[in-house]
């Protein structure tokens, strides 16, 4: 996507160029003079060239500037004449930007130094400003304003009064207010207006240009840089903290998606599934074999690859899951120790086939071009495949509410939770609603590593490092009750995110689990225990 | 009466395990220190540390069972106390090797010099002496256990809820030990140890004596575990693991009853770590990890749970097939042998070597006895838990 982005660029650069060479003739003396210095092979003429060049505002002195930067200016000392070999190996002419078939013989690169690269580089910066190309005007606006160089007012005041993008005539605007606040002989009215300018930007950037700022300004000025430099304090810190907001409900809707089937298994059957984790990483080996499939056969469908690995991914785990509770967990009845222990087992056998099928290394799973990328929200970035990723939790956690509430199974599942012995005497099959809880909690934990394939390493390892999170989410909201699991997972996934910062990545984790130890000491059943009256319950 | 003969008939076996593990105790040091080199009797140094090895884990297995085959407490994080009792013994080596390590300081370990410290962290004090490094590893692990025992079992967390959060507790400490600024060597942990109370680690005579004294330290912890079993006080036990709800009725103290073995099944655990670490040369905070903690239980579950000598004899087996896997070509498979050991024991042998044994010995001997001793035969083994629902 974006290389098809830069060619569309190139077309349209191209196509400017075009129109340049039609308006050519009306300065040519003394451009083309300045162009056939190149042809010189000296390293001074060069200099003067690129000067006049850069200063002569014809619309190829970007494209010859650049390619003498890259390399691909050449001239022939016979005849004096410049070319440009474009990157699609397409030759003009410098001084006219006439189309020329091929390079002329005897041509040969215009000749660099270090001291002239500097130049060229200095000349660029200005031209950049100028150039047609939207996304090139913003960087070299953005620049200029952190280096607030005197010497581009000029150029920068020209690109603001020619600008039409909106986004990139406030960079300029940016840019001339922090070139106009550092100048020394700019008046008090103009320095107050450029900090109303750099306030209203408001960014990290802003800050650092307004600290930067001497201490030799006039009073008005220095209390106006003051308010302002607080101003956007206290705006950065709330957008830290919507930042870090974001950030752990991002991390909630990973923790909610690999607990949401552990709370069901749990909250049914009471029953510890330690290998649970290896469900989550058996979702994601069979995202990985969809897209290896889709790659080698039918390359088009890639970007649909992640809804053909969701369905299959639900069957491959939930169908192990019905295998793993037929085989062994329905013999383990009443033993929830043993359960633990027999389930931890096989999360060890389950690794170490993956390890010995796929390897013990990472392997690749790429994101679908609409998962990839990222948008700004204010001052903060949000990425397609985290907010995706949420959109698609909350939809399973409404898909399996609906499922709880309103389907036969459902309602079996929760007369079984509530009371397995008063539900058997209904004649509701307990064993059977067992095997397809648990077949359903092990198809939810396979969809969770579809989605945890797009953010995370794929390895055998993959559901140990979520084994311990998803049981603290379990234990923290209570089992039983789905609403505890996704309370709990978002109190957790913000805890921790607010945590970080202040006590780093480890000691937050730390905190947060001796938190919840510290918890379950007040509510040993979690924040949403269902009520009964037996005595252990 | 059915107690007595219960003792005696336990007796038999304690006495029999107790024979052994001092023969071995004696005899593998004198065979190294005695025969000469390359004699097929003599048993070579690396497996008088080998063995050693095993001997901690046994001593830990036992410290498990004691908590789980008789009180039914689950701990997924027993590894964490085996870990602490092993670091404080590991602080007391650091400090031992003294100016000889690769900076010269003569305070301060290598990984503190080479973190910039200029001075030995608090914790760190008084570990130079043996008998304050010794207390510590009873301490650390008892006061740890002890307060959070205290917590959980006040508020009447059981069962699986309290094996995840034990498993919860070993994983946070994992993660605080990975990190160097928690002072105890970060991820590579403590090791180049090089004299315990004056005698260099690695020579022959040393190590022997270490393995003496892990033998020493199994019976010590054996014939403790036995006495708490055979007391009244483990008849409370045996009460609460079958029916909790049923022994607070009745007027006991639950709580305090596990408490007090929960930490004194941590203590042990400490000792078994501490013994481990000079014999191994290393401490590092991967034996904190939960995966640790949880193939503990397993020797336990493999030995015979509620047996005690299961336990040591599971702890040796497994793990001696562990070295045997690991080291040859069916290494690959070891994790697949694992897997099915949790499963196959769990589902197939569900009282283990040890258990299944005496449920196919005693009805045997029964016939001879009278009717009384079945239900001492019962009492020997796992009775079936109540669910209790």
């Amino acid at each position: 996507m974006f290389v098809s982005c830069l060619d569309r660029l190139r077309a349209l650069f191209l196509s400017i160029l075009l129109l340049g060479s039609v308006t050519l003739p009306a300065f040519a003396g003394s451009f083309e003079d300045s162009v056939a210095k190149f042809a010189n092979d000296e390293f001074s003429d060069t200099e003067e060239a690129v000067g006049e060049i850069a200063a002569s505002g014809n619309p190829l002195a970007f494209p010859i500037i650049s390619a003498l930067q890259d390399g691909r200016l050449s001239a022939d000392p016979e005849t004096k004449k410049v070319f440009i070999t474009g990157a699609d190996d397409k030759v003009i002419d410098a001084a006219t930007g006439t189309a020329v078939n091929k390079l002329p013989d005897g041509t040969a690169p215009v000749r660099l130094n270090n001291r002239l690269r500097r130049t060229v580089e200095a000349a660029l910066g200005g031209l950049t400003l100028l150039s047609p190309d939207p996304a090139k005007r913003l960087a070299a606006a953005q620049s200029v304003f952190k280096s607030h160089e005197e010497s581009a007012l000029a150029t920068v005041e020209s690109a603001l009064a020619n600008e039409a993008n909106k986004a990139t005539k406030q960079a300029f605007a940016e840019a001339r207010a922090a070139i106009i606040l550092f100048k020394p002989d700019a008046s008090e009215n103009d320095k107050l207006e450029a900090i109303a300018v750099i306030k209203a930007r408001g960014d990290q950037e802003a800050m650092a240009l307004l600290t930067s700022l001497g201490a030799d300004q006039p009073p008005l000025v220095a209390k106006a840089a003051a308010g302002a430099i607080s101003s956007i304090q206290s705006n950065l810190a709330t957008w830290s903290a919507v930042q870090n907001a974001w950030y752990g409900i991002s991390l909630g809707s990973v923790l909610l998606l690999a607990a949401i089937g552990l709370a069901i298994t749990f909250g049914v059957m009471g029953v510890i599934n330690m290998a649970h984790g290896e469900m989550v990483m058996l979702g994601a080996y069979t995202t990985f074999v969809v897209q290896e499939v889709i790659r080698t056969r039918y390359p088009g469908l890639f970007d649909y690859s992640l809804l053909i690995a969701v369905p299959l991914a639900f069957l491959v785990a939930g169908g192990i899951g019905v295998l793993i509770e037929r085989g062994i967990i329905r013999f383990l009845y009443g033993r929830p120790l043993e359960t633990l222990l027999a389930t931890w087992g096989l999360s060890l056998v389950l690794q170490q086939a993956v390890r010995t099928v796929f390897g013990p290394t990472n392997r690749e799973v790429g994101n679908p071009s609409w998962m990839s990328g990222a948008f700004d929200l204010g001052q903060i970035t949000i990425t397609y495949n985290r907010l995706w990723i949420l959109c698609f939790t909350l939809a399973v956690f409404a898909i399996l509410l609906a499922m709880l509430r309103y389907t036969s199974l459902g309602l079996e599942m929760r007369a079984v939770t509530q009371n397995r012995r008063m539900a058997a005497s209904m004649g509701i099959a307990t064993s059977r609603v067992d095997a397809l809880t648990f077949g359903l909690g092990s198809g939810i934990a396979g969809i969770a590593g579809v989605a945890l394939s797009q953010i995370d390493n794929v390895s055998p390892n993959l559901g140990q490092s979520y084994i311990i999170d998803s049981f603290m989410v379990v234990v923290f909201g209570g089992v039983g009750n789905l609403w505890g699991t996704l309370v709990g997972a978002f109190t957790l996934g913000i805890a921790n995110k607010f945590l970080e910062p202040v006590a780093g990545a480890v000691l937050g984790k730390i905190a947060i689990l001796v938190l919840i130890i510290l918890f379950i000491q007040k509510r040993p059943r979690g924040l949403f225990a269902l009520k009964g009256r037996a005595v252990e319950a | 009466m059915t107690p007595h003969i219960l003792t005696r008939s336990l007796d038999r076996a304690a006495t029999s395990f107790i024979l052994i593990v001092a023969a071995v105790g004696v005899l593998i040091p004198l065979s190294n220190l005695l025969l000469p080199q390359g004699s097929i009797f003599q048993v070579p140094t690396y497996l008088v540390a080998l063995w050693g090895k095993y001997v901690c884990y046994a001593i830990l297995a036992l410290s498990i069972d004691l908590i789980w085959g008789y009180c039914g407490i689950l701990s997924l994080g027993h590894g964490a106390f085996f870990a602490l009792g092993g670091y404080a013994m590991g602080m007391y080596l650091m400090r031992q090797i003294g100016s000889r390590g690769v900076y010269g300081n003569p305070i301060l370990p290598d990984f503190m010099v080479f973190l910039n410290w200029d001075r030995l962290p608090w914790y760190w004090y008084g570990f130079d002496n043996f008998a304050f490094a010794a207390l510590m590893v009873l301490l650390v692990p008892g006061l740890l256990a002890f307060c959070f025992g205290w917590l959980a079992f006040r508020s009447r967390v059981t069962g699986v809820y309290l094996s995840i959060i034990t498993q919860a507790m070993t994983y946070a400490l994992l993660l605080g030990f990975f990190r160097n600024d928690f002072g105890f060597g970060g991820n590579n942990g403590l090791t180049d140890f090089k004299d315990i109370l004056g005698f260099n680690v690695q020579a022959d005579g040393t190590r022997c004596a270490l393995f003496l004294l892990s033998c020493l330290a199994l019976l010590v912890s054996f014939l403790i575990c036995r006495v708490v079993v055979t007391s009244k006080l483990g008849k409370v036990l045996i009460a609460v693991r079958d029916a909790e709800s049923r022994t607070r009725f009745l007027g006991y103290r639950v709580e305090s009853y596990k408490l007090f073995v929960f930490t004194l099944s941590a203590c042990m655990a400490g000792v078994a770590g501490a013994l481990y670490v000079p014999q191994v040369g290393i401490i590092n905070p991967s034996e904190f990890a939960p995966g640790n903690s949880i193939e503990a239980v397993i020797w336990v579950a493999v030995g015979g749970r509620g047996t005690l000598v299961g336990a040591a004899l599971g702890a040796v087996v497994v793990n001696y097939a562990k070295t045997l896997f690991t080291s040859g070509p069916l290494a690959p498979y070891w994790l697949f042998m694992l897997g099915a050991l949790f499963i196959l024991v769990t589902l197939l042998l569900p009282k283990g070597i040890v258990g299944t044994f005496n449920a196919w010995w005693e009805p045997w001997k029964a016939q001879r006895a009278s009717a009384d001793d079945i239900s001492a035969a019962r009492e020997d083994g796992i009775s079936e838990p109540n669910p209790a629902e």
